[in-house]
């Protein structure tokens, strides 16, 4: 972590000539003599894109962004104030005004002090630089080439490659300064093919905290080019998708939207504290079937959703939220674990500098189970199996929740018969995973593309799971 | 918080926009210097307040305070963008020193380039955007408690809450581009939401209510908020599935104008000129039944979405977009439209404050003609496909008969085509929500499929 430090001293601290005991002073200000709690959050980011379109490389953006955000917590009051100038005398207003919520003059006296453990799940690189443009730029021709090369169907391709330098420091009033430098890539591929007059669309993609190499190995960039053409030509066939309750059979990686949807949100820590959560109150009971165990781990190497620390500056760790079938935890921030006597899970998450943290998942999977997923598909006599998804929603309090199919098949009389369109799919969180009747062997994770939104902020994050048969779904079809 | 004079504020103002000025001037005179061929540039600065309370507490007060810049440059036809927060001179002349770098390695696009001169608006009339609340940190506090504190006190059923929270912004943007043109104006927006928790037989459902407008006396009144807050989250308890149908369909004004944003997506440039849209090649083709009209105003006066130029300086006007059923025009920026060998429509940023003209029906009227079918007023997920038109969402409603509500509905779908919901649309009542840029009445529609038990 010292390089992590080093670093964000450089970007961030030095440029503006603020010392580690300006920090103090600021959050000595920023606490008053009544404050329960409070940080001083540092960012840094620097995002660069590129779009390919119509063949040729049409966009490309650089963005930079820099800032603090400066909180005081008392109670469950939180005041914030923050700001994109850094000089001393701007946050120490800063720093005022936040306070002002607590109602109390004066100052304290805060020592901070680098904390020590680094998880090292990602380097401390930056991806913007880690490959020149020009490689860049052939890459994205690459997919493009390969996306009009794999069908003649093949109408449109747009590319897209983004690649983010994030660096961050926390200072908190418990005495902890932590730092962390997030690389994060992504390249996404969309295609249209047509054929006799009918167009549909497909998409893949990956990334994650990784250099942009990442996309030059094992042929991933290669891979989803090709992914993306063969879910559109699939959809070429497409039927119209069945209407009703029925035996559904999810595909492992990203249909475990399924469970950040059906389960994640409703166990966040605000929504529980608040008694808010269609799952508040529910710990100890069955919310399952047996087998099902459900964690949320941000300690996962390289992966989008992975953190070495949290917006709040405590080390990330895998938490169980629901094992064997039954409701273990909540995901947590320091302020709601506070107010529920608990600890932070290290789920205090931000979309930047401007926002508040709140409790937020980081990568959200089902452990594998026993079964062969040609098993799972064997043992339905009439249902419909969902491999690809675009995104979800879910109201927590009444518990209903919807994940959208972008790639689906009728199971007929145990085999997969034929394609059928998109549709959404609709259940109760607290009990559709007790209507899981059979868990795959293949677990997995999706490859990295997942954003989620809560409350206007959007944060990286990863889902997955392996092959689920769910006993009961409706699916929003039209064929009745 | 703010207890200046508005004299002193508006003084403020105009410095600040001149200030702002300046920084779009220097930005295009260095992406001269460089030897870009012509630049746009947007710079804009915000502050707010924003206060929320939960169960009679205060639990958060937020001061925001937000600068945004953004450089395009061209080099003939090769394009770089860049943006940054920091408005200070050395990052300026960073961001456009990284717009010209990405610029060496775009191709050449002959559709790449500012919006035609000609077109450029040579006017700036005053919408009426401006008025800024002159709000104290406890008198937003106020506001947001007493809105909570009637949707509690409305009923014993709701006994939690997500609280109410009250925001205020002002804000300044100002574009320019090489052509000469700057344009800029402040605008203010505020807004008053509150969601409450119902509970009965250990069942919670819980709905919000919101009012939004740039002038704080356009907001409805703290009491109203709260009122119809608790009103619909009340509404829905007791809900059920229902069984697999195929049935028409009432969707409530709040959730019709989710209809009249897909038909804007449907017929917007960028997604017409990738054939990425259902309504590709329907220009003058019918597309709605012939009494539906679909109207742009962009000059409306305190309209949340006006303004006199898009974000390209292209002058706006007022237009049909729907005349008679009939699809007269398309949502073009200058690139699509040149895609698409056509001329941009001064919707570079979007529309700006559309709305389909109601017929005499109130949601009465319309749930009576309906007889017995779904009335929808909560969407769920993003089953919308723009290239298909295939839709297919998750619903939340009232189950109807004979015109009259018999109970609320929960976790069902409602499935169709977008093509043949417009259709069949039958009517447009007169309950318009206006918040937001897309205004509309409540959709009676013929015949969706809804998926349940």
């Amino acid at each position: 972590m010292s390089e992590a430090f080093d670093i964000a001293q450089r970007a961030i601290l030095a440029p503006v000539g603020l010392l580690q005991a300006d920090l103090d002073q600021l959050l000595g200000q920023l606490a008053g003599s009544a404050v329960d709690a409070a940080d001083l959050y540092f960012q840094s980011t620097r995002m660069e894109s590129w779009v390919l379109e119509d063949g040729i490389i049409k966009e490309g953006s650089h963005n930079i962004d820099q800032g603090a955000g400066l909180r005081a917590v008392s109670g469950e009051k939180t005041g914030f104030a923050y700001s994109d100038e850094l000089q001393f005398p701007v946050l120490l207003e800063a720093a005022r005004t936040a306070r002002a919520i607590a109602r109390s003059g004066g100052h304290r006296r805060v020592q901070i002090q680098r904390s020590g453990s680094d998880l090292g799940l990602y380097q401390p690189i930056d991806p913007v630089t880690s490959l020149n443009e020009q490689e860049k730029i052939d890459l994205l021709r690459q997919v493009d080439a390969e996306a009009r090369r794999s069908d003649p169907r093949v109408k449109q391709v747009i590319v897209s490659l983004a690649a983010v330098h994030e660096v961050i420091l926390v200072a908190s009033l418990d005495g902890s300064l932590s730092a962390d430098v997030r690389p994060l890539v992504r390249l996404n591929v969309s295609v249209i093919a047509e054929q006799d007059g009918r167009r549909e669309q497909g998409s893949a993609g990956g990334g994650g905290r990784q250099s942009l190499a990442f996309f030059l190995r094992q042929e991933r960039a290669i891979g989803y080019a090709q992914e993306a053409v063969r879910q559109a030509t699939v959809n070429l066939e497409a039927a119209a998708a069945p209407a009703g309750t029925m035996t559904v059979v999810l595909g492992p990686g990203w249909p475990g939207v399924l469970l950040h949807e059906a389960i994640g949100h409703g166990l966040e820590g605000d929504f529980n504290r608040k008694g808010t959560s269609a799952f508040s109150g529910r710990i100890g009971d069955r919310v399952a079937s047996p087998g099902c165990t459900v964690v949320d781990d941000g300690t996962m190497e390289g992966r989008r959703g992975s953190l070495n620390i949290d917006d709040e500056g405590v080390s990330s760790q895998c938490t169980t939220l629901i094992e064997n079938g039954i409701l273990r935890g909540y995901m947590q921030d320091r302020l709601n674990g506070r107010l529920m006597n608990t600890a932070s899970t290290g789920n205090g998450r931000r979309e930047s500098y401007a926002h508040l943290p709140m409790p937020r998942m980081t990568n959200t999977y089902m452990l594998a189970g026993e079964y062969d997923p040609q098993e799972i598909v064997q043992s339905v006599d009439r249902g419909l199996y969902a491999v690809n998804f675009g995104g979800g929603q879910v109201d927590i309090t009444s518990g209903k929740f919807v994940f959208s199919a972008s790639e689906a098949y009728l199971i007929e009389s145990g085999k997969i018969t034929r394609p059928v369109k998109g549709a959404t799919l609709i259940g109760n969180g607290p009990d559709v995973l007790t209507r899981v009747s059979m868990i795959g062997n293949d677990l997995r994770l999706d490859g990295g593309v997942g954003t989620c939104g809560k409350d206007g902020q959007s944060v990286p994050v990863g889902v997955g799971q392996p092959t689920l048969r769910i006993d009961e779904l409706t699916v929003g079809g039209t064929s009745a | 918080m703010n207890q200046r004079s508005s004299v002193d504020v508006h003084t403020e103002r105009s410095q600040r926009q001149a200030q702002l000025e300046q920084v779009v001037a220097d930005l295009l005179a260095e992406a001269k210097k460089r030897g870009a061929s012509s630049a746009e540039a947007g710079v804009s600065s915000d502050t707010g307040l924003s206060v929320a309370v939960r169960m009679g507490e205060l639990e958060t007060v937020e001061h925001t305070r937000d600068n945004g810049l953004a450089v395009t440059v061209y080099f003939g036809h090769r394009k770089g963008s860049a943006s940054t927060s920091d408005l200070n001179a050395e990052a300026l002349r960073e961001t456009v020193q990284a717009a010209c770098n990405i610029a060496r390695y775009t191709m050449e696009d002959p559709c790449a380039g500012l919006a035609p001169e000609e077109r450029m608006a040579s006017e700036i009339p005053d919408l009426d955007l401006y008025h800024p609340w002159d709000l104290s940190v406890d008198a937003a506090i106020r506001l947001a408690t007493t809105c909570e504190q009637v949707a509690i006190d409305f009923d014993s059923r709701i006994e939690n809450s997500e609280g109410a929270s009250l925001n205020s912004n002002a804000g300044l943007h100002v574009y320019a581009n090489s052509h000469g043109f700057v344009g800029g104006f402040p605008s203010t927006r505020h807004s008053l939401s509150c969601s409450v928790i119902a509970q009965q037989e250990g069942a919670m459902q819980r709905d919000y209510w919101y009012t939004l407008g740039r002038a704080a006396e356009d907001l409805d009144s703290a009491e109203s908020v709260g009122r119809t807050a608790a009103k619909r989250a009340l509404a829905r308890l007791g809900a059920r599935r229902i069984a697999t149908c195929q049935v028409p369909v009432v969707f409530r004004a709040d959730i019709a104008a989710s209809l009249l944003r897909s038909f804007v997506s449907a017929v917007r440039g960028s997604n017409l000129y990738r054939k990425a849209s259902f309504l590709v090649d329907h220009l003058g083709a019918t597309v709605f039944p012939e009494f539906v009209r679909i109207h742009e105003n962009p000059l409306l006066p305190r309209g949340l979405a006006s303004s006199s130029f898009d974000s390209e300086g292209v002058a706006t006007l007022p237009r049909d977009l729907v005349r008679d059923g009939v699809l007269q025009g398309y949502v073009l920026d200058a690139y699509s439209a040149c895609k698409l060998g056509m001329q941009t429509t001064g919707n570079a940023g979007g529309v700006r404050n559309l709305s389909i003209e109601s017929g005499r029906q109130d949601l009465a009227d319309l749930l009576r003609e309906l007889g017995t079918g779904l009335l929808v007023t909560e969407l769920m997920g993003q089953g919308v496909n723009m290239v298909t038109g295939d839709y297919s969402r998750g619903a939340a409603g009232f189950w109807v008969e004979d015109g009259e509500l018999v109970h609320p509905v929960e976790e069902v779908t409602i499935a169709g085509n977008l093509k043949t919901i417009f259709s069949g649309l039958l009517a447009v009542g007169r309950d318009v929500d206006r918040r937001g840029s897309i205004h509309s009445g409540s959709w009676l529609v013929d015949r969706l499929t809804v998926a349940g038990s």
